[in-house]
């Protein structure tokens, strides 16, 4: 597990219903426009107002098969662009689930996210898998990151990983 | 206990001897698929923040479909790179403006049974018609796998889908994933879809493959038919001979699956699926009479030959309804080429039809055909999320090349079955 990682995150909750699929977080109609621009249609198609007010450190909670659909990593970047701290989803679609993580934006599989409001401040350990509304006071625990996962994530994704795996002469890119 | 295909070759692919659903293991790719949307253009700018060129050249099939043909700067651009990166880096099997990715890994016989590929779009799972395990991935995870080779999976649970019985005339594959996409829903992470029965047995590639390709519509790793003489044979067909061990690549008897399906096709309708989800679907004449705008055929998985040729089967001799269109966009220039040569492509012209380039064009609203606000289109591609083919307002439904062009020459959602009689 890498110190890198930030264990905690703390921002306003987000909420989106079931099946919120990868179209809708990265239009393809601004594939070809710059990487902003698509940014800031992200989830247009469902809350207009996300990628306008959305602020770092934001959570995103969402229903069952978050990111359903394609493999353009754009929608997860696109999140990640906009500061989203974390993705709390009852379940993911696989390609966006890989994506969100590789791009060090953690992603924790959490049953519960129908109890958060829009707008409840929200804290989440994403190693131990707790999440704790500051609002309501609720407080749950899911699992944290997968072990194998930890020290990429915590690196701040494939990327950086990859880098470091490189200069140690290791380019494996598993645990 | 016996082991599934996909856990044999994982186990494989993996060095290991066997391995069990949930374990995390990592894989060595035996062959990786970059196509000009998520390949290069996102690839190559890693390899140089990282200082690394690609493991294995011979082991990258590189294809432009995404962006072909070039329409503007940007696309041109993209194009451009894609050249860039084949000549860079030596790879030979670039297939450049020669059709959709996925059908081109088909046509030149590169999947065989027990292999292990990746590739950088969603339906990548198509190759899985081979008996091989290819999934999709991101661009930023294909870039590990150009650095690494490697790639770590969870090692999914099986769920098997069987089919018995014959199809009625004017009903395929993509009513069965049509069908699936309801019945079992879209929601199936860290599971392969393994298709079997005779229905699937006696299914030509072209269709065992509209199977595979909607596995990523039912949300799986990836979806799997086991090979046969028929699987061997399309490999042949193509001009490869596969190895030796490749009839063995089988699951066990024995083996455990999470679920198993048995499903009667004969007893299937033409299926139609509503906007804006592939799950959103039924007998086609729930939604009978619903007014279109455009009639799409194209994408990977719905304008192969064999799609071409059952759209022509329902337009030989009719006329697109006026204040319809009826755009035609073949996976692949071979199958544009069979197709002109048999007669598929001047029944589709004859009958009123926009003939448009090879490639994934309208389908993810990247090329011709795009959709504007309030239009309704029925078309043979996989996904009819909101606003993937054009405005946020636009109403997909998703059918077979039959139901689409039975809708075309109806100028209303129609079962094809009225056509084929």
């Amino acid at each position: 597990m890498s110190d890198s990682l930030a264990h905690v995150v703390r921002g306003r909750a987000w909420v989106f219903g079931d099946a919120v699929n990868t179209d809708v977080m990265a239009p393809g109609i601004y594939f070809k426009a710059p990487f902003e621009e698509l940014a800031r249609h992200c989830l247009e198609a469902v809350n207009p107002a996300f990628a306008r007010e959305v602020r770092p450190g934001d959570i995103v909670v969402a229903g069952r098969n978050f990111g359903v659909g394609s493999a353009r990593e754009q929608a997860a970047m696109a999140l990640r662009h906009l500061g989203v701290g974390a993705v709390l989803a009852v379940s993911f679609g696989r390609i966006f689930y890989r994506n969100a993580l590789n791009f060090g934006m953690p992603a924790l599989f959490f049953p519960a996210a129908a109890e958060i409001r829009a707008g409840d401040e929200i804290e989440v350990d994403v190693v131990a898998g707790r999440i704790r509304d500051l609002t309501t006071g609720g407080e749950w625990t899911v699992n944290g990151l997968p072990p194998h996962l930890m020290a990429m994530v915590g690196a701040g994704g494939l990327m950086p990983w990859l880098k470091a795996r490189l200069a140690a002469g290791r380019a494996g890119v598993a645990p | 206990m016996g082991a599934t295909l996909t856990e044999k070759i994982l186990a494989r692919a993996a060095g290991r001897s066997a391995v069990r659903p949930g374990e995390v293991v990592t894989c060595k790719v035996d062959l990786a698929l970059l196509l000009d949307s998520g390949g290069p253009r996102r690839i190559w700018p890693r390899l140089k923040e990282l200082g690394v060129g690609v493991w294995d050249p011979d082991r990258i099939v590189l294809c432009t479909d995404h962006f072909t043909p070039a329409v503007d700067a940007e696309s041109a651009a993209i194009l451009k790179l894609t050249r860039d990166f084949a000549a860079e880096f030596g790879i030979r099997r670039f297939f450049d403006m020669q059709g959709i990715g996925h059908v081109v890994l088909a046509e030149q016989g590169f999947l065989e049974p027990g292999m292990f590929a990746c590739g950088g779009d969603s339906h990548s799972s198509m190759g899985g018609a081979f008996g091989c395990y290819m999934a999709g991935f991101g661009a930023i995870e294909m870039t590990g796998i150009v650095v690494t080779g490697e790639i770590w999976l969870q090692v999914p649970e099986t769920i098997r889908a069987d089919w018995s019985g014959r199809f009625a005339a004017g009903v395929v594959a993509k009513d069965i994933m049509l069908f699936l996409c309801r019945e079992i829903g879209m929601e199936n992470a860290f599971r392969v879809i393994e298709f079997g029965g005779d229905t699937v047995a006696r299914m030509p590639m072209p269709e065992r493959m509209v199977l595979t390709n909607m596995a990523a519509e039912l949300g799986a790793e990836t979806g799997i038919v086991a090979a046969d003489a028929t699987t061997l044979a399309a490999i042949r067909a193509a001009g490869r001979e596969p190895a030796a061990d490749a009839p063995g690549w089988q699951g066990d008897a024995d083996a455990r699956y999470l679920a198993r399906h048995a499903f009667d096709a004969a007893a299937l309708a033409p299926q139609v699926a509503a906007p804006h989800s592939p799950a959103n679907s039924g007998p086609v004449g729930d939604f009978a009479g619903e007014r279109i705008d455009q009639a799409y055929i194209g994408a990977c998985v719905g304008a192969k030959l064999s799609d071409l040729r059952m759209a022509a089967e329902v337009l030989r001799g009719r006329r697109v309804a006026p204040g319809t269109r009826l755009l035609v966009a073949p996976a692949s220039t071979r199958a544009m080429a069979e197709a002109a040569a048999d007669g598929t492509l001047a029944a589709l012209t004859g009958a009123g039809a926009y003939l448009l380039p090879t490639g994934c064009g309208a389908c993810a609203a990247l090329g011709a055909g795009i959709l504007a606000d309030g239009e309704t289109c029925i078309s043979s591609t996989n996904r009819n999320f909101q606003g993937r083919m054009g405005a946020n307002s636009a109403r997909v439904f998703l059918g077979s090349p039959y139901t689409v062009a039975a809708s075309a020459v109806a100028g209303r959602v129609a079962d094809p079955r009225e056509f084929l009689a």
